[in-house]
């Protein structure tokens, strides 16, 4: 991961539409970035903070002229904050067809439990 | 957003200010001419259009959908792009909780008027990353010709 290049801070990025969910076992963050490729995509823990930042990857042709445009940021980035419980040496990605899904699993102990109760 | 008549010298209503039109220009709340087909911010897919000498490119962001289920009809001069895309997000339950829902999900539907001279026989579409581009030929009877003077 450390051989990409990633733009400073301070480029211009919209946020990606994301949804997220958590079940008993984990947090699931479905994220929207279309245009971006695995090679694009940066997924970082720092800390406590999970970021996530892509590029558009489109290629276009090169005597395009632009006369319309609704994505004026070619570039994605958000980042969240994992609670304790989350097991972020165990994250999953997968991105396809521009759609990140990225799962969070809890730490085991984390997980509720049913506690049984002994008979006496 | 409107003028500021606050006389402050500039600092950080100016700085807002430029903000705020930044902003109206990237939502599209301006008074510039609109296309008749063009809609509001956050309509899906998003689409930018281009130009090339030959040919006008549409590329619609569409995250996460079968491209052989989406629908693309060019009919007098008007291209349409519908198709559905399924919801991810489970139902809340005892088990499951959902905090962020923003993903559109349903059905879609984008119409674009397209230039004159488009050869709706030689149109293109691929599909990759998530955006499909539209490729639309052009005959060049719109582009500047030269006449000849007899």
């Amino acid at each position: 991961m450390s051989d990409k290049q990633i733009a400073g801070v301070d480029a211009p990025a919209a946020q990606p539409r994301v949804d997220v969910f958590e079940d008993a076992t984990g947090i699931t963050i479905v994220a929207d970035l279309p245009g971006a490729s695995t090679d694009t995509l940066e997924l970082k823990v720092e800390g406590r903070n999970l970021l996530l930042e892509a590029a558009v990857a489109t290629a276009l042709p090169g005597d395009l002229e632009s006369v319309y445009a609704e994505v004026r940021v070619p570039r994605y980035r958000h980042a969240f904050e994992l609670s304790r419980e989350l097991d972020t040496e165990r994250i999953d990605a997968a991105l396809k067809d521009g759609v990140l899904r990225l799962r969070i699993p809890k730490v085991a102990q984390a997980q509720p439990r049913r506690i049984a109760i002994q008979q006496g | 957003m409107n003028g500021s008549s606050m006389s402050f010298p500039s600092g950080i209503f100016s700085e807002l200010e430029r903000l705020g039109r930044e902003l109206d220009a990237a939502f599209g709340n301006t008074t510039a001419t609109q296309g008749i087909r063009a809609t509001g911010a956050g309509a899906f897919p998003a689409i930018n259009i281009g130009n090339t000498p030959g040919s006008t490119e549409v590329f619609a962001f569409l995250p996460g959908v079968d491209p052989n289920k989406v629908e693309l009809v060019l009919h007098k001069g008007v291209l349409t792009l519908s198709g559905e895309r399924v919801d991810e997000v489970p139902t809340e339950s005892e088990q499951v909780n959902v905090y962020r829902r923003q993903r559109f999900h349903g059905r879609f539907k984008r119409a674009i008027s397209v230039p004159e001279d488009v050869d709706p026989d030689q149109v293109k579409a691929s599909y990759r990353d998530g955006v499909l581009n539209i490729s639309l030929k052009r005959s060049g009877a719109a582009q500047p010709r030269r006449i000849a003077i007899a």
